[in-house]
């Protein structure tokens, strides 16, 4: 599995055409607690930097962008009992949605591992 | 003991210096993260706004609020100026008290929401620090050449909030636990005076503290040693005062409210009610009778979606208000909101729905706070 960052703090998974999208252990940290997530519904047809899901934490509402463009195949279910997943596992069980790419190109916009590593970094 | 006064044109443009407060550094030792906050850096976290909030609650938290405007006003009958500006009854204030009150407007409107005080000196007054220059600006414009104002630039400004903050102050400073709800007292520690008022922020018990600047970080450090205490970010400040149902200014209150309207005819003093003589008497005291157009509430919000400011909020199809101050709960873990609806729809019960991102979320007016107050008022006399 390859995972790519954005300059928004996001990280998406890939496997196969499906990609799982999330925010990364540099973002929780900046948005602190986190206590709701709006995720995509199922079918939600996103470009490459639409809104894609809202972070509420005590002090402030965020947006997700899609860091790809796809269809999403379903929102992380468990995020709406426990937001806090998002503090604890952000790049893991914290995962905010899945999609279906549409344009797999988009990828190589983005930053690997090392690459984000450095642009934190530079913050 | 205090400084010069300065003069302050309200015709100039006041510039912001932007200077870092006098804790600055000793914020960022702890961690905190900073931000911009009515002209200033100041810590919105440490260790996180959920973990903050509820120690407050269940022991004592340390803030620094130096970006606050105090001031002290002197000269002859300065107490009676100030009721044009003021519509407290600031004459029969005695020594030692502490009142909350409200800069009004010519229209009645509020212009900030404050805290004044007689002491020996003269009236000392604490301001929002969004406002501060302004305000001292209206004052000076309205006030009689012979009142003078002292603009405390150099003192400090800590609060210390919790059941246990009377147990953690009383530790360095002995007799504050002497003071009860809205008395203050000018107190030794260490060979520096502080004056200390029992009064806060958050609804719960504590303290207010003023201290020389050269003196703060010693005393923040001898505070934040003690076992009660942890030091607070401005985020928790927000969150404990919207659960007391306590006003923001520039939020909650502007100048579009009047006193009625925010829900705080208290600060209207009973004489004041009968002789008037303030600004915008004729329209508060009409509003006192026959009630306000509009109305400060408090609402529970179904789910666990926060609604924040600025979220309109209708009844059926018709516009019923706005959101004045939302976010979530920390210790009702649920999200509240402070919103401005129109009287028809002010009642506790009223079912409403809040717009947020084009979806309508059920609310429900509550009365306000959403948390009960814990202040020290002390025996019934």
């Amino acid at each position: 599995m390859t995972r790519y960052f954005t300059e928004d703090h996001e990280w998406i998974d890939m496997d196969g055409e499906v990609g799982t999208v999330g925010i990364t252990d540099y973002a929780q940290t900046q948005l602190g607690d986190i206590v709701f997530v709006d995720v995509p519904e199922e079918g939600k047809q996103l470009s490459k930097g639409d809104d894609a899901a809202v972070v509420e934490s005590v002090k402030a509402a965020s947006d997700i962008y899609a860091p790809v463009s796809g269809v999403v195949l379903e929102g992380n279910p468990d995020l709406a009992e426990e937001p806090a997943l998002v503090n604890s596992s952000p790049e893991e069980d914290g995962w905010f949605f899945r999609l279906t790419l549409t344009d797999a190109e988009e990828l190589e916009e983005l930053m690997d591992e090392s690459a984000y590593e450095a642009f934190v970094a530079k913050l | 003991m205090h400084e010069a006064p300065i003069e302050i044109d309200p015709d100039d443009e006041i510039i912001d210096t932007k200077a870092p407060l006098p804790l600055d550094a000793w914020h960022r030792a702890r961690g905190a993260r900073m931000v911009a906050f009515a002209g200033h850096a100041m810590p919105i976290h440490y260790e996180g706004i959920l973990a903050e909030h509820l120690w407050t609650r269940q022991s004592a938290g340390l803030f620094d609020v130096s970006h606050m405007g105090q001031a002290l006003f002197t000269g002859d009958s300065a107490d009676a100026a100030l009721e044009a500006l003021l519509p407290g009854d600031i004459q029969a204030l005695a020594g030692g008290r502490v009142l909350y009150s409200l800069l009004l407007s010519e229209e009645g409107g509020i212009l900030d929401d404050l805290m004044i005080t007689r002491r020996a000196d003269g009236l000392y007054m604490v301001v929002n620090g969004a406002t501060k220059y302004e305000d001292f600006g209206t004052f000076r414009e309205e006030l009689p050449d012979e009142i003078t104002i002292n603009f405390m630039e150099d003192q400090a400004l800590l609060a210390l909030q919790g059941p246990r903050a009377v147990d953690a102050l009383a530790r360095l400073v002995p007799g504050v636990e002497a003071l009860v709800f809205l008395r203050a007292a000018a107190l030794d520690w260490n060979g520096t005076e502080l004056w200390i008022s029992r009064s806060g922020y958050t609804g719960e018990d504590g303290f207010e503290i003023s201290v020389p600047e050269e003196a703060v970080e010693a005393l923040a450090d001898a505070l934040a040693a003690q076992p009660e205490v942890k030091p607070i970010g401005l985020g928790a400040r927000d969150s404990l005062r919207l659960e007391a149902g306590l006003p923001l200014y520039g939020h909650d209150l502007d100048e579009e409210s009047t006193p009625v309207s925010a829900g705080l005819s208290f600060a209207i003093g009973k004489r004041r009610r009968t002789e008037g003589g303030f600004m915008g008497a004729e329209r508060i005291l009409a509003e006192l009778k026959d009630g306000a157009p509009t109305c400060r509430v408090g609402l529970r919000v179904e789910g666990r979606q926060p609604v924040r400011e600025g979220a309109a909020l209708f009844h059926a199809s018709q516009p019923a208000g706005i959101v004045t101050s939302g976010g979530f709960a920390p210790s009702l873990e649920a999200p509240i909101a402070m919103a401005n609806v129109g009287a028809a729809f002010s009642a506790p019960g009223t079912a409403l729905q809040a717009e947020v991102r084009g979806k309508r979320v059920p609310v429900t007016v509550v009365s306000l706070p959403f948390v009960p107050h814990r202040y020290h008022r002390g025996a019934p006399a």
